[in-house]
């Protein structure tokens, strides 16, 4: 593996995430990452999230903009629907995830992308929230993603591709093992 | 190496914990077999005299095999002897043992890659009420109770036992991670000759992309057996045994295993894939094609449609857990600023960072082969010309 020839270009700065990395590497205190959303409820099951500041690289960070994101439950759960549901934003994070890792390990192999799209499905039994069933777990019983990928390489280097990023995905690692969670009331 | 000194006329004396071989008399299951052919084990002006070159060597063929070395090689070998410090004093190391200290200007260590089994932090919440065993620990199966057994770790030693206990009526449950799928035979040949044919053995650690993460791989996924056969998933699968996802936590005597098996067996399917395409490449250049059976590609690890992701150690259904999770170097006995912020020596292909101190046989030290047999003559080769360089004063001497 070695770093991409010029012609490659997949809109991923590989040099930089090298120098990060190796710049970290020395100084493990400057990984040390906080990212943060705020949510506010609006009505009903509508809430407003926002998502603007972090900390990392050893000082606090900030977004360009504050981006700003709606959860609601669709129609069929009697709600207005005003965004997409929680669960629908998990699946989000996962397919942006892995595709973002999808496109900086191919520009590192020197793979040009042409067209990288997903579909990602959850499934779900809706036994285990509305506490019908409690064998049923609330979450999502399986998740499948499929990519249709266009790109300069064989279908075995485009399966490698896929793999890679899944080995490195955050969200990826967030769905599959288990993380603490600790909600407190101020 | 101290084949090595003797033929440049250094001086030096081998010391050993217990008698030669020690690791393979005492801490090695029964059943056990070398991973690699007996022709494979060559050391310097040694090598396979024996009719089945092909074999794989049991633990007391390989105890009665370093022993021999030993003999011929006349190594001056002080055994029962227990290093319990080294420090560095004015450019000379005090070697301190149970049976006196030595004063020296060289060290070399060479207690290897697989001192303390590397077990996970999670192993503190196994309840009492189930044997726990480490490799080093187990034997064979008469040792555990009846009933069920979980394996954590699917690399050669996981995969082994897992097997074996299973055989013994013990319905095994194999925790997969990151593993090196790689068939016993390929194209009638011992996946062993391909890799030394190949030349993958001798890849140098200078000139591969990423030394750290390829001093990390884990070991092939293999088995020594009479009938030479490829022990991978699939063929614990078809034994029935049970494979989960990595093991994430213990919670409440709940084992959680993660959801990320399908990939792990994905990226291994892939990277033996490219093993065998590098293969079939030098067979084809090297005018191999003809005299070895054709290419062929093996069956993809067959997973379930949704393995289980929890396993509740308060059933009953566990009895045993067993933590084939690897092994790594002990050089807690260094009292030397020499060990990175992980506890790794710090070296530069055996050369420790302080000078006149050597360390062999870890994972990729200065080839692919390193922590082989078959690694051990190249390795000592070089790291003896740096070492009588230094002591010759050809090489800087100033401490870091």
């Amino acid at each position: 593996m070695s770093v991409s020839n010029a012609q490659v270009d997949n809109g991923v700065n590989v040099q930089a995430l090298i120098d990060a990395r190796a710049a970290l590497s020395d100084a493990p205190v400057g990984a040390q990452f906080q990212w943060r959303a705020t949510c506010t409820w609006k009505k009903g099951t509508h809430s407003h999230s926002n998502v603007e500041g972090f900390f990392g690289l050893g000082a606090e960070q900030k977004h360009k903009t504050t981006f700003s994101f709606d959860a609601d439950h669709p129609e069929v759960f009697a709600s207005e629907d005003h965004g997409a549901t929680p669960v629908e934003f998990v699946l989000v994070a996962l397919g942006s995830c892995l595709t973002a890792g999808i496109a900086a390990i191919a520009q590192h192999r020197g793979i040009q992308l042409r067209s990288v799209s997903a579909t990602i499905e959850g499934a779900m039994d809706l036994q285990g929230i509305l506490g019908i069933d409690s064998d049923v777990r609330n979450g999502f019983s399986g998740i499948k993603v499929t990519y249709d990928i266009d790109a300069d390489a064989t279908r075995d280097e485009i399966k490698a591709l896929v793999a890679q990023s899944q080995k490195r995905s955050a969200v990826y690692d967030i769905i599959t093992n288990p993380t603490n969670v600790t909600v407190e009331i101020r | 190496m101290s084949r090595c000194l003797a033929e440049r006329s250094i001086d030096h004396v081998v010391l050993e914990r217990g008698e030669v071989a020690n690791s393979w008399r005492t801490e090695r299951w029964d059943s056990l077999r070398l991973l690699t052919p007996n022709w494979q084990s060559r050391l310097p002006g040694f090598g396979y005299e024996g009719d089945d070159p092909d074999g794989y060597r049991t633990v007391p063929e390989v105890i009665d095999f370093i022993g021999r070395y030993a003999r011929l090689i006349a190594t001056p070998v002080q055994t029962g002897t227990k290093v319990t410090s080294v420090r560095c004093t004015d450019e000379r190391y005090l070697v301190t043992t149970d049976q006196g200290d030595w004063s020296c200007r060289t060290v070399v260590l060479a207690t290897g890659a697989c001192n303390v089994p590397d077990v996970p932090p999670a192993a503190a919440a196994v309840p009492p009420a189930i044997m726990t065993l480490t490799p080093m620990q187990y034997h064979n199966p008469n040792q555990l109770p009846d009933g069920g057994v979980l394996v954590v770790g699917a690399s050669a030693t996981g995969t082994q036992i897992a097997a074996e206990i299973h055989r013994s009526g013990r319905p095994v449950t194999l925790a997969v991670g990151q593993h090196i799928r790689a068939p016993r035979l390929y194209r009638g040949k011992d996946i062993e000759w391909w890799m030394d044919a190949t030349g993958v053995l001798d890849e140098r650690y200078d000139e591969v992309d990423d030394i750290d993460r390829a001093r990390r791989v884990p070991s092939l996924q293999l088995t020594g057996s009479p009938d030479r056969v490829t022990l991978d998933l699939n063929a614990l699968t078809a034994m029935g045994v049970k494979l989960v996802g990595r093991l994430a936590g213990i919670n409440n005597s709940k084992v959680q295993f993660s959801g990320s098996l399908r990939n792990m067996c994905a990226l291994s399917d892939l990277k033996m894939g490219r093993l065998l395409d590098t293969i079939d490449a030098w067979a084809k250049a090297n005018g191999a094609d003809g005299k070895v059976e054709p290419p062929h590609r093996f069956a993809p690890t067959e997973i379930e449609a949704s393995p289980p992701l929890a396993l509740d150690l308060s059933s009953g259904e566990i009895k045993t857990v067993i933590w084939a999770t690897g092994f790594r170097p002990d050089h807690t006995w260094l009292d030397m600023p020499v060990l990175d912020r992980k506890g790794q020596l710090r070296h530069d292909g055996g050369v420790v960072c302080s000078p006149g101190l050597y360390v062999m046989g870890l994972q990729f030290l200065r080839r692919r082969k390193s922590a082989l047999i078959d690694g051990a003559g190249e390795d000592a080769r070089d790291l003896s010309d740096h070492l009588a360089a230094y002591l010759d004063g050809r090489v800087p001497t100033s401490h870091k």
